[in-house]
C-alpha cells in the first residue's frame, strides 16, 4: 500500500514537471496514464523494496560527496594513464567480498564501483564480487575497503 | 549574469575534454574490458560536467529540473548497463588480457 501510494505520488510529480501543463483537460490527461501505469505495474507484481527503496538514510548525501570526490580522483588518473603515450596500463582482476547484508546495499556499492572509472564490476554471486581494474592501484585503492565500509556504514542506518 | 556564462564555459569545455579523452581512450587501449573504462570516464564526470554546465544556463525553471532528471537517470543507468556489458562479455566466453600476457605481446610485436 505504501508503495503505491509512494508511486502514485512520484510519477504524479514527475509528469507535472516533465509536462510544466495546468489546464484542466492535460491535467486529467496526465492523472489517466498515471492510473493506468500504476495499475500495469500493480498487475505485473514489480515495485518492492528493491526496486523502489523507500527508506534509504538521510547519510546517502554525504555518501554522494564522498563518491563525487573519488570519481574525480578516479577520471583525473585514468585521463591521464590513456593520454600518456607509453600506455603504461596494468588490467588486473580481483575478487572482493562486500559486507553489506541488503540488496539495496549491494546494489549500491556495486554501481559506486562500476561509476568510478578505472574500476568495473563484472559479476556478483552473492557477495562476492569480480571486480575487473584498469591499473594495479586502482586495484589496491579498492582491496583497502573504504567504499565498502562508507556503504555499509550508510547501510547501518538503513531499514 | 557573466559569471554564470563562464562557469557554463567552463563546464562544457571540460565535459567536453573529458568525452574526447573517452573517444581516445576507447581507440587506444588493448581490450574489451579496458576500453570499458574509457567509456566510464563519458559516463560519469563528462556527462555530470556538460549537464551541470547546461543548468547554469537555464536558472530556475522547468528545463533545469528535466536537466536534472537527465543527470540522475545516467548516474543510476550507465554503471548498471556497464555492468550488463561486462557481465555479458564475461559469460559469452571474452577474457580480460592480464599484464603478463600484455608485456608478452608487446615482445612477440617487436
Amino acid at each position: 500500500m505504501r508503495q503505491t501510494l509512494y508511486l502514485t505520488t512520484m510519477l504524479s510529480g514527475f509528469w507535472l514537471l516533465l509536462s510544466g501543463h495546468t489546464d484542466t483537460f492535460m491535467l486529467s490527461c496526465g492523472l489517466v496514464s498515471v492510473l493506468i501505469t500504476v495499475a500495469i505495474v500493480q498487475r505485473m507484481n514489480i515495485v518492492d523494496e528493491g526496486s523502489q527503496p523507500l527508506n534509504l538514510p538521510v547519510r546517502i548525501f554525504g555518501y554522494w560527496l564522498w563518491l563525487a570526490k573519488e570519481v574525480v580522483k578516479s577520471t583525473w588518473d585514468v585521463s591521464l594513464h590513456i593520454w600518456s603515450p607509453r600506455l603504461n596500463i596494468s588490467p588486473t582482476v580481483i575478487c572482493i567480498e562486500a559486507s553489506q547484508k541488503t540488496p539495496t546495499g549491494l546494489m549500491i556499492f556495486a554501481n559506486s564501483i562500476t561509476l568510478t572509472p578505472g574500476t568495473v564490476c563484472m559479476n556478483v554471486d552473492d557477495n562476492k564480487m569480480e571486480i575487473h581494474a584498469l591499473t594495479l592501484s586502482a586495484a589496491n585503492d579498492l582491496m583497502s575497503g573504504e567504499m565498502d565500509r562508507r556503504v555499509s556504514k550508510m547501510e547501518d542506518n538503513y531499514a | 549574469m557573466e559569471i554564470t556564462a563562464i562557469i557554463t564555459a567552463l563546464c562544457l569545455v571540460l565535459g567536453s575534454l573529458l568525452g574526447i579523452t573517452g573517444g581516445i581512450g576507447v581507440y587506444r587501449l588493448p581490450d574489451f574490458f579496458t576500453r570499458l573504462h574509457a567509456c566510464g570516464i563519458t559516463d560519469s564526470a563528462c556527462a555530470f560536467l556538460i549537464l551541470s554546465g547546461l543548468m547554469f544556463q537555464t536558472g530556475t525553471s522547468l528545463e533545469t529540473v528535466k536537466l536534472l532528471f537527465i543527470l540522475i537517470f545516467l548516474l543510476i543507468t550507465s554503471p548498471t548497463s556497464t555492468h550488463a556489458l561486462a557481465k555479458a562479455a564475461l559469460n559469452s566466453g571474452e577474457t580480460p588480457l592480464m599484464e603478463q600476457q600484455q608485456t608478452q605481446q608487446k615482445r612477440e610485436e617487436r
